[in-house]
């Protein structure tokens, strides 16, 4: 059952892994900015998890702690932008934008030597029995476990924001700051949690790609990737669900145009490599149109410091 | 334990004293890494910053000052404009990359005659390309309230591969044996921006970035536009009801900081760059945000500021071919100097007390 070349079952079982990498940044974002901290370094934090979980994978051998590793470099990133921005109250836009340009400098920096070394492989998670049935077997069993916990993270998320005492306090921490300091939260170290969480997985997201995805060490490896994410996460209205599938939807479109430069479709390459950005960019307008104002969804207090001065 | 305590007013000491203190912690941290790596820092730091304008090739290397920094100038200020009112274009790498190949069509398609007129045209078409890309994210945002960080930056790749495309397909040159890349406009005097005074590093670029500044010093102190700018980024609401028009505002901005881009790209590609090449473009509109803070938004302090930014550019050069330091030490390096910048300017709006006792 192919269409024009392209056989849907794979397709689908692809986007769903390579949507993975937006996936977790663009939700260790939305906690982030559902915490009022708009960071735009995820970008910064994706490519240093890329490299950081690349290093610790190749040398120690084990995917899975690269993966841990990745989280971990993308995490101890995020903390400077915690720090400048928690601390000392610097502007969150700019912060970000130095965190990806510091990130895509300490990268390529860190990644010389790297080049043209296979990481060790990451296999699927469940026996092949079941990865090999028609149809469900390659969409809901023949993949890695990075996709299941991506899936596992959404849910999780879901509920710790929509129905525990933390994601309340998040939330509360998100919309009036001055609310929830009142009624004695530390503020500001509840978003620096959230933003080394966002960081965390944002670097898991990096190593996906460094690790599983390309799957070796290429300068500049996420390519716009974080970006992608923080748009995402306006189109999915900060609900996790909803990021899960503005995901899933450019992780189709990402192999929907690789696809059909393989089958050759007669549009030229370049205008589909650059269709996932001008498609980001309709939906960003589609989904900012008509929603002028507040009514939106984004936190109240989202990319305005807290000092407890007045 | 020290305590943050907002200040009643800013602070005018510590708003100029907040580079050079940047400046000098970015070097000691700077040092400690190039130790890191196995450098010696002192001769690192020594052939960044003093090499370039003191040193044996100083003769060569103070031109080349200016030829970075004037396309790091002229977006800078372009920016600092925007980033002023609170209008964030971080695109300006795309549009300077619009306006190259925007410029460069121009001179290319009328090649080989030979008229004066052919290089103004090209920078009046290096300013519009560079506008054209940045009117995209301003009337979205205008129109359907779309985040223009997002959308400019999203085109800065969609500029890229326009940019690859002209370097392979449209703008190839036609006697360049099967190579990317357009024809060298150094072979075509009529459509080349040649240098004015070579010891300087002066070609049009340069007089453009320093006239600009000086414009838009006037616009932001003296212009009612100018006034409306700072007013809408320092009090919104107190902008609304001075009768500022916010969508005037984002075009305005947008443009100005596009077209200046777009002149920055004209500009390079048809003096230093020569040609469209895949990768001609070398960062100047994200290191240009650097710059943009590192002057204090103020297109004086931009300047030098830019001067500054070209000397870690051109010394960073130096360091890579004598002493083999990568060059992505020196994009750490220029990474570091805004997170410190940043960092330090806490002390403009709030100082440190010495908390004694619970409170």
């Amino acid at each position: 059952m192919d269409f024009g070349g392209i056989n849907p079952v794979i397709l689908i079982a692809t986007l769903m892994a390579s949507a993975v990498p937006i996936l977790l940044a663009a939700l260790g974002e939305t906690v982030v900015e559902r915490a009022g901290v708009l960071n735009l370094g995820v970008e910064g934090m994706m490519v240093i998890g890329a490299l950081g979980g690349f290093i610790v994978a190749v040398h120690s051998g084990s995917p899975l702690l690269g993966f841990l590793g990745g989280a971990v470099a993308g995490a101890l990133l995020s903390l400077i932008f915690a720090a400048l921005t928690q601390v000392f109250l610097a502007n969150q836009v700019a912060t970000g934008l130095a965190l990806t340009l510091f990130g895509l400098g300490v990268s390529s920096l860190g990644g010389q030597g790297y080049n043209g070394i296979k990481p060790p492989a990451t296999g699927q998670l469940l026996p092949d029995a079941l990865a090999k049935l028609p149809v469900v077997g390659p969409i809901v069993f023949g993949h890695d476990w990075v996709v299941y916990f991506s899936i596992f993270m959404t849910a999780a998320l879901w509920w710790v924001l929509k129905a525990t005492r933390i994601g309340l306090i998040i939330r509360a921490v998100g919309e009036s700051h001055e609310a929830a300091h009142a009624l004695g939260y530390k503020v500001n170290r509840i978003r620096l949690m959230c933003i080394a969480f966002g960081g965390a997985m944002a670097g898991i997201g990096g190593a996906y790609l460094s690790l599983i995805r390309v799957p070796q060490w290429v300068d500049g490896i996420t390519a716009g990737a974080g970006w992608i994410a923080l748009a995402i996460v306006v189109f999915a209205s900060w609900k996790p669900w909803r990021v899960l599938l503005g995901a899933w939807l450019f992780g189709g479109i990402t192999v929907l145009q690789l696809n059909l430069q393989v089958a050759g479709s007669g549009i030229p390459v370049e205008y589909l490599s650059m269709a996932p950005y001008l498609i980001t960019i309709l939906v960003l307008v589609i989904m900012s149109a008509g929603r002028r104002g507040k009514a939106n969804g984004a936190p109240a207090s989202l990319g305005q410091n807290f000092h407890a001065s007045r | 334990m020290l305590r943050l305590e907002k200040r009643p007013t800013p602070s005018r000491f510590w708003l100029y004293a907040t580079p050079p203190v940047a400046v000098i912690l970015t070097m000691l941290a700077g040092g400690i890494l190039f130790a890191a790596m196995g450098k010696n820092p002192f001769e690192v730091i020594r052939t960044i910053f003093w090499d370039p304008l003191f040193g044996p090739f100083a003769f060569y290397l103070r031109g080349q000052l200016l030829v970075k920094a004037g396309p790091l100038i002229l977006i800078a200020i372009g920016l600092a404009l925007g980033f002023r009112a609170g209008i964030w274009n971080i695109g300006a790498e795309g549009q300077y990359i619009m306006g190259a190949i925007f410029g460069a069509s121009v001179g290319l398609a009328v090649f080989p005659t030979e008229s004066r007129w052919i290089f103004p045209v090209m920078t009046l078409a290096g300013a519009f390309g560079g506008w054209v890309w940045a009117m995209i994210p301003a009337i979205l945002k205008t129109k359907f309230n779309t985040n223009e960080i997002l959308v400019s930056l999203m085109l800065v790749y969609v500029a890229q591969t326009i940019l690859a495309k002209a370097a392979t397909g449209f703008l190839k040159n036609p006697e360049g044996m099967g190579f990317p890349g357009s024809r060298n406009f150094s072979g075509y005097p009529a459509a080349q921006n040649a240098y004015l005074y070579e010891p300087l590093g002066l070609h049009w670029g340069g007089v453009a970035a320093l006239v600009t500044a000086v414009l838009a010093y006037v616009l932001l102190t003296r212009h009612q536009a100018g006034f409306q700018i700072r007013l809408a980024g320092q009090a919104p609401r107190a902008a609304r009801f001075h009768g500022v028009n916010p969508v005037r505002l984002v075009v305005l901005c947008m443009g100005i900081s596009g077209a200046l881009a777009g002149l920055a790209g004209l500009f390079e590609v048809a003096g230093p760059a020569g040609q469209i090449t895949i990768d001609f473009n070398t960062g100047y509109g994200f290191t240009a945000i650097i710059v943009a803070f590192l002057g204090r938004l103020n297109p004086l302090g931009i300047v030098l500021a830019g001067f500054l930014m070209a000397l870690t550019y051109v010394g960073g050069e130096m360091a890579a071919t004598s002493l083999g330091l990568p060059t992505a030490a020196i994009q750490v390096f220029q990474g570091m100097l805004l997170f410190f910048l940043l960092a330090v300017d806490v002390l403009t709006n709030y100082r440190f007390r010495l908390a004694v006792g619970a409170h």
